[in-house]
Formats: C-alpha cells, sequence, structure tokens
C-alpha cells in the first residue's frame, strides 16, 4: 500500500510487518521516531506477540536482546551514535554468540563535540564487531531492507545492523509502498534459531574459550560473512521478485559501464550524487557511482569489477578515520588491489553538512582534471582552520577549540551548507 | 533405618529428638519428614553446577551457588534458565569444551546479567512458557559495581528474575581488587595493607540489599553459605513469588580472603553470628525476618582467621581499627534486632 510517512514510520511498520517479539528500547535522536512508532502499535494492541521493554540504557536494550534472542525470540532495537558506543560491548557479544538479532541505525555523528546530525562516525566505528550492516538510500530501500534483515539474520544466525541516515532519512516524509502482511509472511518464515535456552534441552551458550579454540570460532564468524555475499545477492533477487522492486544487494552501479570518473558512496547521498552524474553525463562527462548497500560484508569482488575499468575512483564519505583519512577507501583500495587508477578520499558531511550538488559538481571537476589531494575534506572553511590555529599559538591557555570556532562564527548554524 | 540396628548398648529409652541441637538442620534433616528435607538431601537434586569444575578448595560461591540453582530448579520443577555475569563463577564452570552446568545457562557480559536476563524472561512470556522462570548470577564485582545500572533497570520494571549475588567482598576472578562491597579495613590489591590508614576506607562501600529494598521489589533477602537449609528455603521462598527478587549471598573466598578452605563455613558463620552479615528477608520493601544471633562472638573471632585483615592485629593503630569494624557489627545488631530474646524487632 503506498503512503506518505516519515522514514521512521516506515521503518516501524516493516518491524512490524515481519511479527517481532521483543522490542528494547531507550530514546536517543534521531532513531527514537522507529521505537516511538513500535510502542504505540503494542500498546494499542496492533502487534500481538510482542514484548515492548523500556530499558535503562543502550547497554541494557542490547543485553535484553540478547537474552530474548537467545531465548529463541525475534528480536529488535534501535539506537544511534553514542548510544551505539554505549552499548558497544554488547555489539560484539552479539555477534560472538551468533545471535540473529536486526536493530536499526538511526547513522549521526559521534562527540565530543555533541552533534546530533547525521553521519556514518556510529556504525562506521562497529565495522569490525560481526555483524551484517547495510546502508539504505532511500525511506523505500530502508523498509525492504529491514524484511530481508531478519531473513538474512535468521538464516545465517548473525546479527543485522540496517543504517539509514539520521534525520535525511529518519525524518523525511516520503512516499513508500509499504507491502501487506502476507506477502512478508511468505518472505520471512517464523524464526527457527539455532541455539536456543530451552530446559528441555539444556545447552551452555557463552563459555570459556582459550587459545585452543578461539581461532576457529572468530574464523567461522568471518566465513559466515563470506557466506552473506552470496546471501545477500540472492534474497535481493528473491525480494524483487515476490514485492515487484530492487532493493538491497551488494553494490548498485549507476551508469559506470564506460565511465572514467566513479564515485563510490553509502546511504542517502547517493541521491545527490546520481543527480550531478547526470547532469555531467548530459555534457558528455563519462562519470558514473557505485552505491555500497552492503559494508560488512565488504563487496570487494563485485566493487572490483565495478570499478576495474574506470582511470579514477572518488570514495566519498561520511566518516573519518582520524590520522588516515577514509574507512570505506580502505575497502576500496584493497578491491582494487593491483589496478592502476587514482584513488580519492573525500570526507563530506560531517556532523550534518549539507552535502549540494553545486560542491559535487566542483569536486568530481577536479577530480576529472586530477586536481584533488589523495584526502579532500569537502567544503572545508579553510579561513576559520588557519585563524583556530593561529589562535592556539597566541597562549598556552587558549581554551576549547569548539565553542570558540562557534564563537567566530556568530550565529548558530546560521551556515550548515 | 538400618543404620542405627547395630550398636549394642543402645539405650532403652531413647531420648526426644533435638533438632536444631548443632544449630543447623545437619542433624534434623535425616529425621525430618521427606517434604520438608534440604533441597541437597534429596536423591532427585539436580546437580545442577555438576562436579568436576575448576573452583578453589573451599569455594563459597561454588557452594552457595549448586545449593541455591537446586533449590531454585526444585521449586521449578527443573522449568529454569540460568544468566551468568562474567566472573569466578563463569570461568570456573565452562572451560570450552567443558560445561559443568546441567541446566540452559548464558553468559554474556560482566555487567548485563541482570538485563540478559530481563531478555530471556520476556521471551518466556511471549511465547507462552510461564512454567520457565528466570534466575541471574554474579559475584560483587559484577553486581554492585559494573552490573548495577543493568541490575536497577531489572529491579525498577519489575521483571520475573530472580537475581543471585553471590559476595566474596572483592574482584576474585581479576586476582583481588577492591569492589564496593569490600569491607572497611580489609586488604586487596587495589587496597594495599601499607600507610597510615592500611586497607580499604572506612566510610566507603554500598549496600545492595538495602537498595533493592528501596525498589520496592517483591522479594530481597540475604543470606550466608554458613546456613545452606536457609539458602534453600529463601530460595525456594523466592521461586513462589513472581516479579524482581534478589537475595545477597555471602560466600567466603579462601584465596581472597587469606583463609584456609577448611574453614569457609566457619568463617561464614563468624560472619553472621558476630552481627557483620545480617541475615534477613524482606517483601515489597519491608523487612518481615530477620535470623537471630545465636551465639554473639566479637569482629576479632571472625577478622583473625583471615589474612586480609591480619594488618589490624599487627599493632596499636590496629586495635582502632578493629573497634570502628566492631562498630558496624553492634550497628547492624540493633538495626536489625539481632540478638536472641530480641523478638520485639520481629
Amino acid at each position: 500500500m503506498l503512503k506518505q510517512t516519515e522514514g521512521s514510520r516506515a521503518v516501524a511498520e516493516a518491524i512490524a510487518l515481519c511479527r517481532p517479539e521483543v522490542i528494547c528500547a531507550y530514546p536517543i535522536t534521531p532513531q527514537t521516531h522507529i521505537v516511538e512508532g513500535l510502542g504505540e502499535m503494542v500498546k494499542a494492541g496492533e502487534l500481538a506477540g510482542c514484548e515492548f521493554i523500556n530499558v535503562e540504557s543502550e547497554f541494557a536494550a542490547l543485553s535484553v536482546a540478547i537474552g530474548a534472542s537467545a531465548a529463541g525470540a525475534r528480536t529488535y532495537t534501535a539506537t544511534s551514535s553514542q548510544g551505539l558506543l554505549f552499548m558497544a560491548e554488547a555489539v560484539y557479544n552479539a555477534a560472538g554468540l551468533g545471535l540473529p538479532i536486526v536493530m536499526t541505525i538511526g547513522n549521526r555523528a559521534i562527540g565530543a563535540p555533541i552533534n546530533i546530525w547525521n553521519d556514518h562516525s556510529d556504525s562506521m566505528s562497529m565495522r569490525d564487531a560481526g555483524w551484517i550492516q547495510l546502508f539504505a538510500e532511500t525511506n523505500q530501500e530502508a523498509l525492504d531492507l529491514h524484511i530481508q534483515a531478519f531473513r538474512l539474520a535468521e538464516e545465517l544466525s548473525c546479527p543485522v545492523m540496517v543504517c539509514m541516515d539520521g534525520f535525511i532519512l529518519t525524518h523525511a516524509y516520503d512516499r513508500v509502498d509499504v507491502p501487506a502482511q502476507a506477502e512478508v509472511d511468505a518472505f520471512l518464515p517464523a524464526f527457527e534459531p539455532r541455539q536456543v535456552l530451552d530446559p528441555a534441552e539444556p545447552v551452555t551458550i557463552g563459555a570459556m574459550v582459550g587459545p585452543e579454540a578461539f581461532t576457529e570460532v572468530r574464523y567461522l564468524a568471518h566465513h559466515k560473512q563470506l557466506r552473506a555475499l552470496a546471501l545477500i545477492p540472492h534474497l535481493s533477487s528473491e525480494f524483487a521478485a515476490k514485492f515487484g522492486r530492487a532493493s538491497g544487494g551488494l553494490i548498485r552501479p549507476y551508469r559506470t559501464s564506460d565511465a572514467e570518473t566513479i564515485v563510490v558512496a553509502l546511504g542517502s547521498v547517493i541521491g545527490t550524487v546520481k543527480e550531478v552524474v547526470d547532469d555531467m553525463r548530459g555534457e558528455g562527462v563519462a562519470i558514473g557511482c557505485v552505491s555500497i548497500c552492503s559494508f560488512r560484508p565488504f563487496p570487494l569482488t563485485a566493487l572490483r569489477e565495478a570499478l576495474e575499468h574506470a582511470k579514477r575512483v572518488i570514495v566519498l564519505e561520511k566518516c573519518l578515520a582520524v590520522g588516515l583519512g577514509g574507512i570505506v577507501s580502505d575497502g576500496v583500495r584493497k578491491a582494487l588491489s593491483g589496478v592502476m587508477l587514482k584513488g580519492y578520499t573525500v570526507i563530506a558531511g560531517l556532523g550534518g553538512r549539507a552535502i549540494t550538488r553545486k560542491s559535487l559538481r566542483q569536486l568530481f571537476e577536479d577530480a576529472g582534471a586530477d586536481e584533488l589531494e589523495q584526502v579532500t575534506f569537502l567544503d572545508l572553511n579553510a579561513d576559520i582552520v588557519a585563524s583556530e590555529l593561529e589562535r592556539e599559538t597566541l597562549s598556552r591557555r587558549s581554551g576549547p577549540t569548539a565553542e570558540a570556532i562557534l564563537r567566530r562564527l556568530g550565529t548558530v548554524a546560521s551556515g550548515i551548507g | 533405618m538400618s543404620t542405627h540396628d547395630t550398636p549394642t548398648e543402645r539405650p532403652t529409652q531413647r531420648q526426644p529428638v533435638k533438632f536444631y541441637q548443632t544449630g543447623t538442620f545437619t542433624v534434623g534433616n535425616r529425621l525430618l519428614p521427606e517434604n520438608v528435607r534440604s533441597v541437597q538431601a534429596d536423591m532427585r537434586r539436580t546437580n545442577s553446577l555438576n562436579s568436576g569444575h575448576r573452583a578453589c578448595q573451599g569455594c563459597g560461591e561454588a557452594l552457595g551457588a549448586r545449593y541455591a540453582i537446586d533449590a531454585a530448579m526444585q521449586a521449578t520443577r527443573n522449568q529454569l534458565i540460568a544468566v551468568n555475569a562474567t566472573g569466578c563463577l563463569e570461568v570456573f564452570s565452562t572451560p570450552y569444551p567443558e560445561t559443568s552446568w546441567q541446566i540452559p545457562w548464558i553468559h554474556s557480559l560482566f555487567g548485563n546479567a541482570a538485563a540478559v536476563a530481563s531478555g530471556v524472561a520476556a521471551a518466556m512470556r511471549v511465547k507462552g512458557h510461564s512454567d520457565v522462570r528466570v534466575v541471574a548470577q554474579g559475584g560483587d564485582g559484577g553486581t554492585t559495581d559494573i552490573g548495577f545500572g543493568c541490575l536497577s533497570g531489572m529491579f525498577e520494571r519489575n521483571d520475573d528474575v530472580l537475581y543471585l549475588c553471590y559476595d566474596n567482598e572483592a574482584y576474585m576472578n581479576t586476582g583481588v581488587q577492591r569492589s564496593s562491597a569490600t569491607p572497611p579495613g580489609a586488604r586487596t590489591a587495589t587496597t594495599p595493607a601499607v600507610g597510615r590508614q592500611p586497607g580499604n576506607e572506612f566510610g566507603t562501600g554500598k549496600n545492595v540489599p538495602a537498595i533493592a529494598m528501596a525498589h520496592r521489589i517483591p522479594y530481597v533477602a540475604t543470606a550466608s553459605v554458613a546456613n545452606l537449609r536457609d539458602l534453600e528455603q529463601k530460595v525456594t521462598t523466592a521461586m513462589a513469588i513472581r516479579g524482581a527478587r534478589y537475595i545477597h549471598i555471602h560466600v567466603p573466598c579462601p584465596l581472597g580472603w587469606g583463609s584456609a578452605p577448611a574453614d569457609t563455613i566457619r568463617i561464614a558463620r563468624l560472619a553472621v553470628e558476630s552481627g557483620l552479615f545480617p541475615l534477613y528477608e524482606a517483601h515489597d520493601g519491608q523487612v518481615t525476618a530477620r535470623t537471630p544471633i545465636r551465639r554473639r562472638v566479637p569482629v576479632d573471632d571472625y577478622l583473625k582467621l583471615q589474612k586480609r585483615f591480619a594488618h589490624l592485629f599487627a599493632n596499636e593503630a590496629g586495635k582502632e581499627r578493629i573497634a570502628l569494624v566492631q562498630a558496624v557489627a553492634d550497628r547492624n545488631i540493633a538495626e536489625f534486632g539481632l540478638l536472641a530474646g530480641d523478638d520485639a524487632h520481629g
């Protein structure tokens, strides 16, 4: 059924269609509307057979999810930013135990300085925790990916994060096609846990493991992700056949077959990138883009096939590996190991800074002329940086950095673009 | 009764059997009707924490856990799931691929046992398995320190979980470091017996049973491995109640306390009899029963059996510190009315 609705509401409805049995909720912007929506459905009796638990922290949210999932319940939670970091120990634990929990990340920056707006620093920080990470490009895809996520998680017995850009997707009202319950039921069978806490068949879960077996257990976690490389496109195809639209998969190339310049990005920004690509294509520039949907497992082979014929690759990242540059770039570089082409890392959209068509256009033109630095910060205000660096030389006690910059900028949030 | 048939000089006039004559049910148990005997005396006891684990000799935690979980198993007709915090109990019972647990058991993290248990309970509720009950268990570090947030959350939601804290008064698994349950004056690796005020600081620490009561949860109790029958009864009582329940069990640690393994029960009993570890039960936040002290002893008797307090006996300054420990015991005795004949208090 077509609806004009908020991204968070669309996700809440998708989760409800997946017949979750335990939902753990703790508020943090910008994911909160999702769990609010689900809480309302449970209270109203629209979501039968579901326990909605208000917990005291994100650490508890995922811990309750761990217990519920280990006891055989289909389990869901959502978080963002600091919340994901606060639950970090449990994030690794859920994956280590092989529990098929699905969690939405409303992607948001990590402080300090505290910032509620979108970038990908939060989920990227957990990239090696053993969760599958799928990035949604649109609200429709966010809705669809959650349905695929439960199937993927439960087939592999591996937790899945569905990452959607905070505010840009979570709070945007857009048209979405919400499937019927029968359609989802036909795609997503009842949860048959691989391991379950059951007095009729007692098992020990979470034992101490020494050097004699730890490597094998960890290898099998890696192997599970490698299997996901095959399963994710398979589920995407099956979803397309049953629901009549393409969602998910490992990567999505756009106008890349003859492209000399290819932009790689994740999440909602790909929409803006495509518009700029279309504009430049109209002017005869051989440019295309690739959207990475599956960031974990990282689709090395698929990316190599999509990129190896290009002359240059621009990786547009909404996160920063401080002291190195890009996080996604590392993976792309590995995918292109041995291939001679120019590679650029562009850090963009940190803390919600708008990524505009104008800036991207300039960026792609500079890249096309090979006039980009290896690592570029899109729309970095060089004057502010220079003046702050100079100010710090004037006094030992120069005070806090972020506040000094805000003071110089004047009106708060007057120029986020 | 065949064991009684052999003696030749059996008195013709039997004395009436005196239960409790040693202060425990040890003698009485065999003479009691089957339905009131201890769980451990029952042929059908489950040995939920089976033999062969790697606890130290004289480990109070292993003993407490065996009695508590077997009692919970009997109370739930073996429909029990256990959640374990990281710590000695988890480590000594499960070196992979062996396990001493005969029941469904999960260990997740150090600080989240109460929350994981809430999740298990929620799953049982949603699946209609109301007969399957959940216990969470951890040491004092996993309960009173790092797991405290999750514990309080489980309490305030009144989730159907019995939380068992095995309190050996320090982080023993990592090598005897201070926790918020470490008593004042005690030497640990992080409160060394040096300086003008050796050992753990006075005026610190956290009374978690009292904090549990402040949540107004249906049932809170303290117990000790010195009185295992009492521990069993408290677990049985707890399992007959729905909602959040908490039992704080005093379990001596020979390694961490510097005591003889054979003295574990003796030391635990001295803690009770000195007033340092009062035994009581509370329903809905109100104390409803306490175990009177049968033979009061000075705290010296308790302290001197443990090397962690040896520095208190080394000089005159130590005497003042012992007096402060005695004051703690005296305050407990007054607060709970623990002296025999003090029945006016309950």
